[in-house]
């Protein structure tokens, strides 16, 4: 049962084709890997469902935890955020002149409530709201093993455990759906290793849907239940990772075989 | 003794009042890292309002203060609305020239309205003087400062405490994320807007008790630059020590130098605090990590 539909989307940028007509779904609970060559159109597809660019065409719903249907494409990016789409950028952005507990807690921004007055009012109500946040952020922290960093400043750590925050920032949301955009990047082994074994957490542990983008194609066949392949912001194949990985069009693709065939079709119709 | 004393309240007073202008500059500038150049004329504006309110409409002051300072956010909420929110998305300088055509429109439009020359009406703030032993100090004056700091303390209190203002600091720090955590970049711009305009419009009612109502508030209006540079431009806390130090120094150097003098020196310590210390004495020192 899909918990994200996308349909028939199209992104331009100028003269540039992001995204050419594509359809996808995202079933409720898996962990879904989307790869493909650079320039594909992945982080274009993460960029439309949270809402940070709207596609000229298609749509994109969102089974939402009400059980209604959501047309993300229609929304702005905060609202997509309280429905519980959550996600990580592939250069990380983090609060980074704030500490990680404070990122955190930014996280459960859309479980706050509170305009600009009544925040000083219900000190009661708003204390309690407090104190449950911070558990909740807490048994992130926990998870995570952020411990040592928690008052540390973001701006200063290295990169591997900005990355580490980043998702754990993600997860304060307490989302139905996780968007990873490269969450190994940069990351050496042992790092990737353990990020690998963080998201399969996620999703098992947390019952959370998590869509991911990564270049390393080890981790992606190790984790994912399902992976979709893209180029030229199209669909060009998906299916369980062993079938992807022996695929034709998907080894063309990543060796640039087809491009030449493809432009040579279209210059003959 | 008695005339350093009666000049520190005077300078107090002064320095409170550029504090509250300063702290609305503040304020946009955390939430957006919007300079706002037109910051000055929303202390112009917060006199001539209180003027409209009080001495043309005849309200009761406690009435006339409400009136004015909501009078003044509705101007703000329309001009985000209309001028800025357009422009969310677009590089920052284009934000920063519009402010600076705000700033000339704002001065226009009090000049269309209430025309060129000064006005004068009784203050709320008790116009009598205060004698403490020797020295005799301005009631008006004296009250001003710790309606100042009420202000102000509010304001401190609404970035470290509450979701909106928490909110406004996450959005100047990275604006993609802000946005994926759910965050509304046009409701944390508008409260932006909103608590510049209300905390400019009190110190207009005070400016309006303590030097009257002139197009010359313009010139006071500038000396908020001087203020942020000083104390930091995203530190609230630097805007009140950074308006107190300005304020003092010109009346110091009005008192003991000479009138003509004191109308250079905020701009003196703005060159140098530029040249030594270039975010402040509260700012954010920003390290680009290349």
């Amino acid at each position: 049962m899909p918990i994200l539909e996308i349909r028939d989307l199209s992104l331009r940028f100028g003269g540039v084709t992001a995204l050419a007509g594509l359809s996808m779904e995202v079933c409720h609970g898996e962990l879904l890997a989307l790869i493909g060559p650079n320039g594909a159109g992945k982080t274009s597809v993460l960029n439309c469902v949270s809402g940070l660019y709207r596609a000229q065409k298609g749509t994109i719903d969102l089974k939402g935890r009400d059980g209604a249907s959501h047309a993300l494409h229609r929304l702005a990016p905060h609202r997509i955020a309280a429905l519980g789409v959550a996600r990580t950028f592939q250069n990380i952005e983090l609060f980074k002149h704030m500490t990680v507990l404070e990122n955190l807690m930014l996280g459960r921004h859309v479980h706050m409530r509170g305009g600009v007055l009544s925040g000083g009012f219900y000190v009661g109500r708003q204390r309690r709201a407090e104190i449950e946040h911070r558990r909740a952020v807490e048994e992130i922290i926990d998870f995570m093993n952020l411990e040592p960093l928690r008052s540390a400043e973001v701006g200063n750590l290295a990169y591997g455990n900005q990355r580490l925050v980043e998702m754990g920032r993600a997860l304060a949301l307490d989302p139905l759906i996780l968007l990873l955009d490269e969450p190994t990047a940069g990351m050496n082994a042992e790092e990737k290793e353990s990020m690998a074994r963080f998201i399969l957490d996620v999703q098992e542990e947390r019952g959370v849907t998590v869509v991911v983008i990564d270049h390393d194609i080890d981790v992606i066949m190790d984790i994912s239940d399902r992976v979709v392949v893209l180029d030229f912001g199209r669909k060009i194949a998906e299916g369980a990772p062993d079938e992807v990985r022996n695929d034709p069009a998907v080894i063309d693709a990543y060796l640039g075989h087809a491009r030449e065939e493809r432009a040579a079709v279209g210059a003959g119709t | 003794m008695d005339i350093f004393l009666q000049l520190t309240v005077s300078g107090l007073s002064t320095g409170m009042i550029y504090a509250l202008a300063a702290a609305g500059f503040v304020v946009i500038y955390k939430a957006s890292d919007v300079i706002n150049f037109a910051q000055g004329d929303l202390l112009l504006l917060g006199t001539y309002l209180v003027f409209f309110a009080v001495a043309q409409t005849g309200l009761p002051w406690s009435l006339g203060v409400l009136v004015t300072v909501l009078l003044a956010v509705a101007v703000a909420l329309a001009i985000e609305r209309l001028v800025l929110r357009p422009l969310i998305g677009e590089p920052i300088i284009s934000m920063i020239m519009v402010t600076i055509g705000l700033s000339s429109i704002l001065r226009a439009a009090v000049n269309a309205i209430w025309g060129p020359a000064p006005r004068s009406f009784e203050s709320f703030l008790p116009a009598g003087d205060v004698a403490l032993g020797p020295v005799v100090l301005s009631s008006g004056r004296l009250l001003s400062i710790p309606i100042a700091l009420v202000v102000l303390a509010a304001l401190w209190l609404f970035f470290r405490h509450t979701r909106d203002g928490i909110a406004m600091r996450a959005i100047a720090d990275d604006q993609q994320a802000a946005l994926s955590m759910g965050i509304s970049i046009p409701r944390v711009f508008g409260i932006a807007w909103g608590l510049a305009a209300a905390s400019a419009a009190i110190g207009g009612i005070m400016l309006a008790g303590i030097v009257g109502v002139s197009p010359n508030v313009t010139s006071i209006g500038l000396r908020v630059f001087p203020v942020v540079i000083l104390g930091g431009l995203d530190s609230i806390r630097g805007a009140v020590i950074g308006g107190a130090i300005i304020g003092l120094l010109e009346v110091y150097t009005g008192g003991y130098v000479g009138h003509g003098l004191s109308l250079v020196v905020p701009y003196v310590v703005l060159v140098l605090v530029l040249m030594v210390r270039p975010y402040g004495l509260f700012g954010k020192e920003i390290i680009e990590r290349v």
